[in-house]
């Protein structure tokens, strides 16, 4: 939810210290206003300066990039300031989330209007206290200045009076010019990476209560399998363990998922003193579950079908002008298939959370992305009020998506409400790759029509996803994405959908990281069918819409594609990256990607080399980006877009497979991963436009995907539809003369 | 009863021979520091030092560590290289969520103590068994030099 300016109320008070606080809640919300006096940013007597961090940081920089927007019009120095979480409460603290690339975009005014309200309370003291007009005062570094008589104070010497004054009004505090900014636009390293650095216990992992046990949870492997029997006796045997018992499952309702919605898998929790000793447990419980419902679903299985279903018709979702028709008269058909298979989040953190029983309810500390969420969940499973449960944020280690998904949260809960201890509960990766929720695999056919000069005139995409309970699963849907669809004279799209029993959800980049690979990789096919270079082909087709820049946004209230900030970053890249200057060695390519999501325009170009192997090495990664008029943190900006490409391109490396509906996968020996000797140079340049500043944890990463597809392609003839990426397939589908090395 | 040096200072802790040593430092000894990743020696999280060694504490059961010194993260700056490194890793701004430094950190002062002026291929061979899932390889690789004082290169993107 985005912050308007209008929306906050903020509240201004006392500490017991002498200090001053400005809290804030939401206007127009039940119960959102704070019923006390907030403690979301604090100026102490000794000017020290505490500001609350709203949302989860999981290495997106978010509990970084916040306090400094507010410390930024507070106009003090970033040395002055410390960040600590803040709890998770909505009351206080709005909306809590980290997802959507959404931080920047949705906080950008109203944490400004935070910092300036401060200010402007502390001014005014010094205006009352000097008998002078305020807008004679300046403020830097900490201090008000009053430049006719050469006074000045420092902030925490005005707290104390600027707490027992009138607020002032938000709507009339004026926001800095971005010119004068001396925090925002320069890097700042994470609040955190001392800590980080340090091996301090800041992890969710890390939490220790007193009188802690550990715990694991055993669960089906295949999803909403129930119990049928388990040798509870022989685990309660085991050395360190106290307590062995069954959670009998509360599925969530129809067509929803446990971890965003009420509800459990069923299991076994063991709980005990040592978390070695009660995994170790684990062997001797020899569950049996009611599982056999999983054995149709094999990806193998999921892959005939979907190719059965691409022989239909599939059904018609959207359509742009008479496809059949430009279809018949196009001058020439471009027909291909392409697949993107399941993959997991792998969290580099298993998926873990502490919780207490209170004497009401349960109090939790939690990696979460999605705090409030989990909190809600958590009381609606348990049947407990709201306010019983208390969530407070740890640091994640990664998020990517997993944990909007709160699962652990309601399985720790539940399990320290039943066992009455505090209890860390701790995944194993094996727990954590078996209960992922999926990034969906998606089957793409796609048909277009080209007129003479090589004109997209027909685009034609019949696209297979997968449903639950008859509704596309989540993080499985599919779009006649604004790009192609808009860039073409006429489009279509048609669905098909196979039930599907695993969980899902949302993988960096959703839905994007497998629909820029489809489109993006057919995109460049037919530049390749149009006789033209791929930038000057995409570069012609975005000219030859400038009549209607703009494209119907892909969801409601979703900004929508914008060709005019896609053009100059296209050319941008092309330039930066010598494309079409440059001889390269054999078995050496570069290719090409666009893309548009979560508010960002990226073009990448990535120069990849193929060994007569067929193994592949992207070498390097051209980046530019349009994320608005000013990179807020330069620092973590870059580190995203390293990040992203870098991830991006380790996507293409691996999948989840399913067998009898369970992942065929059990840890990391069985994934191929990112590692050091695969990671490419990456060069980064935002393109700075007149736009409002958005986020970036996400919108790198889809282009990176087609880009390498493409470079492989131009390296060694080798059109790759299908992922991951295999050194196998590369060596069957490659035109170069090295193809029977 | 096993008697551990971990950091240079002696631990001594009542728990079964096959307890791996990551599990030891994390839960008996409450050194958070080193992390589980995926306990079979396959991400690295888990690395510490043994007499200078990187090696995967999750599958090292505690009964196989003897008189063998143990440097975690915490005692990393205990050492020039590790002081160099830690350094480096500020300096090059490397930490995004920041859970595989601690093993990344100990690989590469281990590789710098080995190898003063490592090529890129050296940081490959000797980092590809730390995974970093947020992908800051870039950074690592710089950090690396820079703590070797091959590239005083700032990474952190002041340009934008």
């Amino acid at each position: 939810m985005s912050l308007s300016r209008r929306d906050l109320i903020l509240t201004l008070g006392a500490t017991a210290a002498g200090g001053m606080v400005l809290g804030f809640g939401l206007a127009g919300t039940a119960g959102a206003a704070p019923s006390a006096v907030g403690d979301y940013v604090t100026v102490a007597p000794d000017g020290s300066v505490t500001i609350l961090a709203r949302n989860p940081d999981m290495g997106q920089g978010a509990k970084t990039l916040l306090p400094m927007l507010i410390a930024e019009e507070l106009d003090v120095d970033w040395a002055q300031v410390t960040v600590a979480f803040a709890p998770a409460d909505p009351k206080r603290f709005v909306s809590q989330y980290a997802g959507g690339s959404l931080s920047v975009p949705d906080n950008w005014e109203a944490m400004r209007q935070v910092g300036a309200v401060a200010r402007a309370a502390l001014v005014g003291a010094a205006a009352a206290r000097w008998k002078v007009d305020p807008a004679t005062l300046s403020t830097a570094h900490g201090r008000v200045r009053h430049a006719p008589s050469g006074r000045s104070l420092a902030y925490g010497e005005l707290a104390a009076e600027a707490a027992g004054r009138p607020l002032p009004d938000a709507r009339a505090v004026k926001l800095k010019d971005p010119k004068d900014y001396a925090i925002l636009g320069r890097p700042h390293p994470g609040v955190d990476t001392p800590a980080i650095l340090a091996g301090q216990p800041i992890f969710g992992i890390d939490m220790v209560l007193p009188g802690m046990k550990y715990a694991v949870y055993v669960k089906s492997p295949v999803y909403g399998a129930k119990l049928k029997s388990a040798d509870l006796v022989a685990a309660r045997a085991q050395p360190g363990v106290e307590q062995v018992f069954v959670v009998d499952g509360i599925a969530p309702p129809a067509g929803e998922q446990i971890g965003l919605a009420p509800g459990i898998a069923p299991g076994i929790a063991i709980v005990g003193r040592n978390w070695w000793q009660v995994n170790a447990a684990r062997q001797a419980l020899n569950p049996v579950w009611d599982d056999a419902f999983g054995a149709e679903h094999d990806s193998d299985d999921y892959d005939r079908r979907a190719a059965d279903l691409l022989k239909g018709p599939g059904e018609t979702q959207k359509t742009k002008g008479d496809v059949d028709a430009a279809l018949a008269s196009a001058h020439r058909r471009v027909e291909a298939v392409y697949e993107a298979p399941f993959l997991a989040h792998l969290t580099l953190e298993p998926q873990n959370c502490t919780a207490s029983p209170t004497a009401t309810g349960v109090e939790i500390w939690a990696p979460t992305q999605f705090p409030n969420d989990g909190r809600e969940t958590v009381a609606k499973t348990l049947g407990l009020p709201l306010d019983a449960i208390t969530v407070h944020m740890r640091r994640c280690g990664g998020g990517f998506g997993r944990r909007i998904m709160n699962d652990f949260m309601v399985e720790a809960a539940v399990i320290a409400h039943r066992a009455k201890v505090p209890v860390k509960l701790l995944w194993t990766r094996t727990d954590d790759i078996g209960h992922d929720y999926y990034r969906p695999g998606t089957y793409h056919r796609l048909t277009a029509g080209l007129d003479s000069a090589g004109r997209v005139t027909a685009y034609d995409v019949h696209a297979v996803t997968f449903s639950r309970d008859g509704k596309v699963i989540d993080g499985g849907g599919v779009g006649l994405d604004a790009a192609p669809g808009h860039l073409a004279e006429t489009s279509r799209l048609r669905r098909s959908l196979i039930p599907a029993i695993a969980s899902t959800g949302w993988l960096r980049a959703p839905e994007s990281n497998a629909l820029s690979f489809i489109h993006e990789g057919f995109w460049d096919e037919l530049a390749v069918a149009a006789g033209q270079d791929p930038i000057a082909f995409r570069l012609a087709h975005l000219r030859a819409r400038m009549a209607t820049p703009v494209a119907p946004s892909t969801e409601e209230g979703e900004p929508p594609f914008d060709i005019r900030r896609m053009i100059p970053v296209l050319e941008l890249v092309r330039d930066r990256s010598g494309w079409g200057t440059r001889k390269l060695p054999p078995g050496v390519g570069l290719g090409v990607g666009i893309y548009f999501s979560h508010r960002g325009y990226f073009a990448e170009v990535a120069q990849v080399r193929v060994a007569p192997s067929g193994d592949w090495k992207v070498e390097k990664v051209w980046v530019v980006g349009d994320v608005g008029s000013i990179i807020l943190n330069p620092t973590t900006a870059h580190a995203q877009v390293e990040g992203a490409v870098t991830d991006g391109i380790g996507q293409m490396m691996t999948a989840i497979r399913f067998e009898k509906g369970r992942a065929a996968q059990a840890n990391l020996n069985e994934l191929k991963l990112m590692r050091m000797s695969a990671a490419p140079e990456v060069d980064v340049h935002f393109h700075i436009t007149d736009n409002t500043p958005t986020g970036l944890g996400e919108p790198a990463l889809p282009p990176v995907i087609p880009a390498v597809a493409n470079a492989v392609f131009a390296a060694c003839g080798a059109r790759i539809r299908t992922l991951p990426m295999t050194a196998e397939a590369i060596t069957a589908a490659r035109t170069d003369r090295v193809k029977t090395a | 009863m096993f008697k551990l040096t971990i950091n240079l200072a002696v631990h001594a802790v009542d728990v079964p021979e096959d307890m791996p040593l990551l599990w030891v430092l994390r839960d008996e000894i409450g050194l958070k520091g080193t992390k589980f990743g995926c306990g079979v020696a396959q991400c690295g999280a888990c690395t510490v030092l043994m007499d200078g060694q990187p090696i995967r504490s999750c599958i090292t059961p505690v009964s196989a560590v003897g008189a063998a010194k143990i440097t975690t993260v915490e005692g990393l700056t205990a050492s020039p290289a590790g002081r160099a490194v830690r350094a480096a890793w500020e300096q090059v701004d490397v930490a995004q969520c920041g859970y595989c430094q601690a093993g990344q950190m100990l690989a590469a002062s281990a590789l710098i103590t080995a190898t003063p002026h490592p090529t890129d291929a050296d940081i490959d061979q000797a980092m590809d068994g730390n995974f970093c899932r947020c992908a800051t390889y870039k950074r690592i690789r710089a950090a690396i030099k820079t703590a070797a004082g091959i590239s005083p290169a700032d990474h952190r993107g002041d340009v934008a």
